[in-house]
């Protein structure tokens, strides 16, 4: 019997995966994107999309189907081969990258050696598709937009190269699952020991996703949709796949790097089990709210449709609950990790997915020397010396005996230090700066 | 067998593109190829199980140097290059030193395998983790060779800045 699991394990448990990956992605993206709409709706006081299906639940379909059944046009003056296969750099760099994560400790496609790195590097390649997209469009907008992408790709990937450094030297491997693992044996996630690493990855990433503040390569009010400008239908889809799978994939390296992967909030202390309680009553709430809005929906099959939706949410919290009320030991409670990995996992990029959606909405756009000297004069500066205090703490850690306690906050105030120099530094120089045209 | 298929895939492809690399006429796809034919040497590296050189060959040339190259590529005008003659007069000269080069790489393999018979590979499930021997080689035994490239590498960066900065 456990040969036989081992050999479904191994075998086709990452075929599986692959499938999955392949097919519910560009699904997800799809309700990423109406997250999008429903969170901006809501903070400016309006709606969102509501006529397609219930709450406009089925928005993303219609927009699918819109999208494949549009005219694809080519530019007359285009460069049509590359043209042609630039968006699929972008989406295969986004789609691979997320083999080596591990989504909980069963759903993983390959264990790599350099798990991180790959995933790191790999999804770097996708800038080719925007930089070759923008050029191959024969546009002004778009050249333009190509260059400030590729310009803030490569400012930004050093410091959020630095930050990941900063997490690996806490974790000692580059294989993602044992990354995790490693959160596990410290018994706390690194975003406490390194707080201000994760700050800057968090920067980082958003300018290397291209989203809001750090929007410049498709700054509608400058460069129409930048390096996208002259696509459409599909091929301008893939576009967007790409951009949300990436925000998929920065969002699974936080995670992976430092919010504990898969692990539950106080993984190891036995007194907070009950947050084993914890996705199913969640599940449980959202099916209970379906069933509240129901009758309040305008047509009767909007109503069903409602109804149907809480009904599949109390199954998922049915299957999530089912291991812990399952006798121990048998098959069923076996399959707790697995299940509940998967859960806090995909909880955890949900929301960091919500973070970059309220930064998107609350920050002005900066503009583009804001953000080279943001990137070069400010992050990556501090993430070396953060790189410096997290080797410190570790040395004094395991050399000279000290304490996570103590070691950790006293480095992490040292680099705060160095921070706030750095912040002051800049905002002196940014006053001797003088624009041109106010000399 | 799979192995071997595997490389010839990815060998045939890195001298393909090579190849295209410089008789391409238009420069952004002479890049373009040329990001394959690093690729396809990054998958020869992986199908030797060396996965570090794998993905810092995909990190440093095909995702850093190859960036700056297309960034620098898109601002040249690129109507000029295509009207310019692509090779000078003495390509004959070019051709016959690579053929005296590779008749000798040939030759070397050739005698070189029964002087030196190659040690059998070690099966790959036996292997370190790559990541790990390349940290330790380099951290230990090489410590002072890595620390004076480091130093030359960081000179010469220091050196383009004082170049490419503008007199105050």
């Amino acid at each position: 019997m456990h040969a036989v699991i081992q050999y479904v394990i191994s075998i086709w448990v990452p075929l599986v995966c692959m499938l999955v990956i392949v097919g519910v992605l560009p699904l997800c993206t799809g309700y990423i994107v109406l997250m999008e709409r429903k969170v901006m709706a809501d903070m400016q006081a309006r709606l969102g999309p509501m006529r397609v299906g219930p709450h406009g639940l089925l928005q993303p379909i219609a927009d699918a189907v819109k999208l494949l059944l549009k005219e694809d046009i080519i530019p007359d003056e285009a460069d049509k081969a590359i043209f042609w296969f630039a968006p699929l750099i972008s989406v295969t760099a986004g789609m691979l990258a997320i083999s080596p994560l591990a989504i909980g400790p069963w759903f993983q496609i390959a264990d790599l050696n350099v798990g991180l790195l790959f995933v790191v590097g790999i999804s770097a390649l996708g800038i080719f598709g925007i930089v070759l997209g923008g050029w191959s469009s024969n546009s002004h907008y778009s050249l333009l937009g190509a260059l400030r992408s590729a310009a803030q790709l490569v400012s930004y990937e050093t410091a959020a190269g630095m930050a990941v450094v900063g997490a690996l030297l806490l974790a000692g491997t580059l294989s993602t699952r044992e990354i995790v693992a490693a959160q596990g044996d410290y018994g706390t996630w690194f975003i406490f020991a390194a707080p201000v690493g994760f700050f800057i990855y968090v920067v980082a990433s958003i300018a290397e996703t291209n989203r809001a503040p750090f929007d410049l390569p498709e700054a509608e009010s400058e460069l129409v949709a930048g390096y996208m400008t002259e696509y459409s239908g599909f091929r301008w889809a893939l576009y967007f796949l790409a951009e949300y799978t990436n925000m998929v994939v920065v969002a699974s390296i936080a995670t992976t790097l430092f919010l504990g992967g898969w692990l539950r909030p106080f993984a190891g202390t036995r007194a907070f089990n009950f947050l084993d309680y914890f996705p199913s009553a969640l599940m449980i709430l959202v099916g209970a709210y379906c069933f509240y809005r129901a009758p309040k929906q305008p047509v009767k099959v909007q109503q069903l449709f409602m109804m149907g939706l809480g009904l599949a949410f109390f199954g998922v919290a049915l299957i999530l609950a089912a291991p812990l009320l399952a006798p121990k030991g048998s098959l069923v409670a076996s399959a707790m990790p697995g299940l509940h990995g998967a859960f806090w996992f995909l909880l955890k990029v949900g929301s960091y997915i919500y973070l970059f959606m309220w930064l998107r909405f609350t920050f002005p756009r900066y503009r583009f020397d804001q953000l080279m000297r943001l990137g070069w004069q400010f992050l990556i500066p501090l993430s070396i010396v953060n790189v410096m205090g997290i080797g410190l703490a570790l040395v004094l850690h395991r050399h000279w005996g000290w304490s996570h306690w103590t070691a950790f906050p006293l480095t992490t105030i040292l680099t705060l230090l160095a921070a706030g120099y750095l912040g002051w530094a800049g905002e002196k120089k940014d006053k001797e700066h003088v624009f041109v045209g106010e000399q | 067998m799979l192995d071997q298929i595997v490389f010839y895939f990815f060998a045939t492809l890195a001298v393909l593109s090579a190849v295209l690399v410089v008789t391409r006429r238009n420069i952004v796809q002479s890049a373009i190829f040329l990001i394959t034919a690093l690729l396809a040497t990054a998958g020869i590296f992986l199908q030797l199980h060396a996965e570090f050189l794998f993905i810092v060959q995909v990190i440093l040339y095909a995702g850093g140097i190859m960036v700056l190259f297309v960034f620098v590529i898109m601002l040249i005008n690129l109507d000029t290059s295509l009207h310019q003659a692509q090779y000078n007069r003495q390509w004959w000269l070019g051709l016959l030193l690579a053929l005296v080069v590779g008749a000798h790489l040939i030759l070397a393999v050739a005698v070189g395998r029964s002087v030196l018979p190659f040690p059998e590979p070690a099966p790959a499930t036996m292997l370190e983790p790559s990541t790990q021997i390349v940290g330790k080689t380099l951290f230990g035994e090489y410590m002072l060779p890595f620390e004076v490239a480091s130093i030359l590498l960081l000179v010469a960066m220091i050196g383009a800045v004082v170049m490419a900065k503008k007199k105050v």
